[in-house]
């Protein structure tokens, strides 16, 4: 284990809205004051500030980090902002993780947002530059290409029917009616509307993606000596694990994530965690995309390959399932503001063992759970297992 | 606990048009000129002469494309660049009817990532099919280059048009 | 520090105005192979995390940390990239070595300035997007106002300004890495064309291209790794507002901030007395004496005179930027910080060639993001 062992101690978030009247630094205030006062501290008594965000593109401002430091709380303190595009927002607890866990910093509030809708006509026109300058751009790509190119690789692989995957989508949507922040909470929504939803990009239709969100989520860690005198119910952080494969995707196969893989199996060695399905309670796995939770609960070692929508369909990942899988609603339910919806997983893990997480409550008091996410080019995972 | 009160004020399309909310627009001027460098740059002037070619890892021995100047997996120098074929096999595709800006298309695009044959299993570049029915892609169809006129190829990616089945 | 921390290998892709023959993934794999050469490891085998330092707009790519790990030997492994200076990357991984959990982490930082065909209007992209920006003025005039401020509350003479640049750009021609050494007088600086008044060009550092990567170790693994490992003893950070309505203009806050954190995490109570030279930033020559004053190397007001004394010239008292500073070596943009700390390791290690300072045994970097920010990082080193 660390030499300090490090806690989450509060967390808060905004409301997760398609399009935000408050500025990338407002949106980041927020959740940062409700992170603080969750646990009744002050920015006073908060020693480094990280920051987590994706693409600069979305916000619209060049060097981002800087424009939003006031907003996250970082006047005149240390402020460090890390990056690994969809995987950023778990990155940021492994950054608050090491903050404390150097020995450097005995609190430090970390604080994810995004602004997407800043970017206009459509966020997606951001995506075309996340792909080669060179080999790559001129074909004109967007983003919906590679998850559609992931899902057909992954649905003939293992021989899955858009049916089999629709159910994620169904189950997170319907999570997310319980959610206050949430966006797109739906209790009716049936496997057929996702299925007769607009096709985008085959085997990618609307309802199998998450929405277009502006939002932020913050959350304060502590060490140990810290947390104890700040709360009677810390949550701790077990193990921390990233990975980054290669950026020559098109390299890879792409219809298994080892990248998240290895990320978990780094987190748990650090946890100590040898029978990951059944020492793991509780799992919040990044969900962009239906099929993504599927992919991502294999990755995990928490389901055999393959074999996750199968689970999925008996119910074991529902709320009441033995592994609740993505109570909060995920990114397709709650709503995906890029690195503030991971931090939403983290925060969501939170609530779960304390118990404080009202209407989305899962029976049976979890001990253990996972929060992970995903980014670039099909090609990072980060991964935080939290415990009590 | 105490009640938790989630902010944050949502606004509609019609806040804009109606200007109940006032905003700032802001069109960057942001242009760059890549240096290919030494790999893609082979790469490109290849492409204009019409040919595919990879490169030779002499570590695991492998053929890798798109050109690079070392192994990623084994961290040594390449030892050469490699004539592949314009011929290859659909590793995965998708049928998009969205342009990259979101705007609908009457005719959608189908990407796919295909493997070129004379590279190592596995070493696919992405690029565009042509010439077929989008009901008729396969996974494992064989593909091969259409590329522009001589006098038409730039020494780019697009200097092959799609990929088309092979007969 | 709990646990040590040392540099064990560095490694460079030399600093130009172009670099058209090498695409950013093959210069930053020949910063690499250096680095990994001058440690002695493997890096598929040996490195337990990887840190880049990247800016997306400076690169022309979103989500730029894709494309960082082949280059570096980092696929499949743990990298993430910082988007902050090279020395918050060089923070992050200090901090990942002293969590016990990683003995070998790699840092790496670069610039493709050359390849960036409208910087300013990037640079103006880094503004308030509501109050700032539609003003449409060229950020170099944050630096203008900046600069007044600062010589009227302190009153430097303009000429002390002038003579860091005549002295840095003097010092690079001693060093075979800088892009932009110039044999040049005060009259010359003041006489080149304003700028943003009272700037003029000759006071802004140019940009140049260039890669800068370090291997960083704990101590058992760095006495295993070389003989001559420089230890990181101290390093800090800090923000002060971005907000250009409410800063203070004439001191630099964040430079004091950041470089009493890494004093304390050294144990340095007189750095004056303690730290034998520093390289700092001068990426307009009045900050080099702002930064002076503000890392408590000299009093308010007293590093333009000390620079017109010849106190930190080569040969001076307190050596500060012998590589020749980001205005001899180029603005390497995010990378701008490393090239500071590298010269700082250079010449530590007496492997500084010709400007080569004598008996030097702790050093200083210290770098700033530039305008339109106020966030500064400090590291301290010794041999």
């Amino acid at each position: 284990m660390a030499r300090n062992r490090v806690a989450i101690v509060g967390a808060g978030m905004t409301k997760f809205v398609r399009r935000a009247q408050e500025t990338s630094k407002e949106l980041a205030w927020e959740a940062a004051s409700k992170a603080l006062e969750s646990c009744e501290l002050t920015l006073d008594d908060i020693d480094a500030v990280v920051i987590g965000s994706a693409p600069e593109a979305f916000d619209g401002v060049h060097m981002k980090t800087e424009y939003l430091s006031d907003g996250c709380g970082g006047w005149g303190k240390p402020v460090i902002r890390g990056f690994v595009g969809g995987g950023t927002g778990v990155l940021s607890v492994i950054q608050g993780w090491y903050h404390v866990a150097s020995g450097i910093f005995d609190t430090v509030l970390v604080v994810a947002e995004e602004k997407m809708s800043a970017c206009q006509p459509h966020p997606q026109g951001a995506f075309i530059t996340i792909f080669d300058n060179i080999t790559e751009r001129a074909l004109g790509p967007n983003l919906l290409w590679i998850f559609a190119l992931e899902m057909n690789a992954y649905m003939t692989r293992y021989g899955l029917s858009k049916r089999d995957i629709a159910l994620v989508s169904v189950k997170n949507k319907r999570n997310a009616a319980d959610h206050p922040a949430a966006m797109l909470g739906d209790p009716n929504i049936t496997v057929e509307d996702v299925l007769n939803s607009e096709v985008l990009a085959w085997p990618v239709q609307r309802l199998d993606v998450s929405p277009v969100t502006d939002g932020a989520v913050a959350i304060v860690m502590a060490a140990e000596h810290v947390a104890r005198r700040i709360t009677n119910k810390p949550v701790w952080v077990e193990g921390i694990g990233w990975n980054l494969d290669t950026a020559y995707w098109t390299n890879r196969d792409l219809s298994y994530p080892t990248y998240v893989e290895e990320a978990a199996r780094m987190a748990y060695k650090m946890a100590g965690i040898t029978e990951p399905r059944k020492q793991i309670h509780i799992a919040e796995p990044y969900d962009p995309f239906d099929y993504k939770e599927l992919h991502h609960l294999e990755g995990l070692l928490l389901f055999d390959k393959g074999k996750a929508a199968e689970a999925t369909a008996l119910g074991i990942t529902q709320r009441d399932g033995d592994l609740p899988v993505c109570p909060s609603g995920g990114l397709l339910g709650v709503g995906n503001p890029i690195s503030a919806a991971a931090l939403m997983k983290v925060a969501e893990i939170f609530w779960q063992l304390r118990g404080e997480a009202g209407a989305r409550q899962v029976p049976g008091q979890p001990k253990r759970g996972i929060a992970q996410a995903w980014g670039d080019l099909m090609q990072v995972g980060t991964v935080v297992v939290l415990g009590v | 606990m105490k009640e938790f009160v989630y902010n944050c004020v949502s606004l509609s399309e019609e806040d804009f048009t109606q200007g109940r909310v006032l905003f700032e627009t802001w069109k960057p001027v942001a242009r760059y000129a890549w240096d290919a460098g030494i790999a893609i740059g082979r790469y490109l002037r290849e492409l204009k002469n019409g040919r595919l070619i990879g490169v030779h890892c002499p570590n695991c021995g492998r053929v890798l494309v798109p050109p690079r100047m070392f192994c990623q997996d084994c961290f040594v120098p390449i030892d050469g660049f490699v004539p592949l074929q314009d011929t290859g096999t659909v590793v995965t595709f998708s049928i998009c009817y969205i342009r990259w800006d979101m705007v609908r298309l009457e005719h959608p695009l189908i990407p796919a990532v295909i493997a070129i044959d004379g590279a190592s299993p596995g070493m696919g570049i992405l690029h565009l099919l042509g010439e077929v029915k989008p009901e008729d892609v396969r996974i494992g169809m064989r593909v091969r280059a259409v590329w522009k006129p001589a006098e038409e190829r730039v020494g780019a990616i697009t200097d092959i048009r799609y990929f088309k089945p092979i007969e | 520090m709990i646990r040590e921390v040392a540099i064990v290998g560095v490694g460079w892709s030399p600093f130009r105005s172009i670099t058209p023959d090498l695409s950013y993934k093959e210069m930053m794999y020949e910063a690499a192979v250096r680095a990994y050469e001058d440690a002695g490891i493997d890096p598929r085998r040996d490195v337990d995390s990887f840190v880049t330092v990247a800016e997306d707009f400076n690169e022309g790519t979103s989500i730029f940390d894709e494309y960082t790990p082949d280059q570096l030997g980092g696929a499949l492994r743990p990298n993430h990239t910082i988007t902050g200076d090279g020395i918050h990357g060089l923070a992050a991984a200090v901090m990942q070595i002293l969590t016990g959990h990683f003995n070998i982490v790699v840092v790496e930082a670069h610039s493709k300035a050359s390849n960036i065909l409208t910087h300013p209007h990037i640079l103006a992209y880094a503004m308030d997007p509501v109050y700032n920006r539609p003003l449409a003025f060229h950020p170099y005039a944050i630096a203008g106002m900046e600069m007044r401020r600062y010589l009227a509350e302190t009153g430097t003479p303009l000429e002390a300004c002038a003579q860091v640049v005549v002295k840095n750009r003097g010092n690079a021609r001693l060093n075979p890495l800088a892009a932009h050494a110039a044999d040049l007088s005060v009259e010359d600086v003041l006489g080149s064309e304003p700028i943003a008044e009272p700037l003029t060009r000759l006071q802004c550092a140019e940009h140049a291209d260039g890669a800068v990567v370090f291997v960083l170790a704990d101590g058992a693994t760095a006495r295993a790794l070389t003989d001559r490992p420089i230890w990181i003893r101290g390093i800090g950070w800090a923000n002060d507002t971005h907000t250009l309505e409410s800063r203070p203009w004439g001191e630099a806050s964040y430079a004091y901030w950041a470089s009493q954190m890494a004093y304390r995490m050294a144990g340095i109570k007189s750095p004056r007395n303690e730290i034998d030279f520093a390289e700092v930033d001068d990426t307009f020559a009045y900050k080099e004496l702002q930064h002076l004053e503000a890392l408590g190397l000299c009093r308010p007001g007293e590093a333009g005179w000390w620079t017109l004394e010849g106190a930190t010239a080569l040969t001076g008292e307190f050596p500060v930027n012998p590589s020749g500073g980001a205005l001899g070596e180029g603005h390497l943009l995010d990378c701008t910080g490393l090239a500071r700390v590298l010269e700082v390791v250079l010449q530590l290690r007496g492997e500084a060639g010709p400007r080569q300072l004598e008996g030097a045994e702790i050093g200083l970097a210290f770098s700033w993001r530039g305008v339109p920010t106020t966030s500064g990082a400090a590291v301290v080193l010794s041999n």
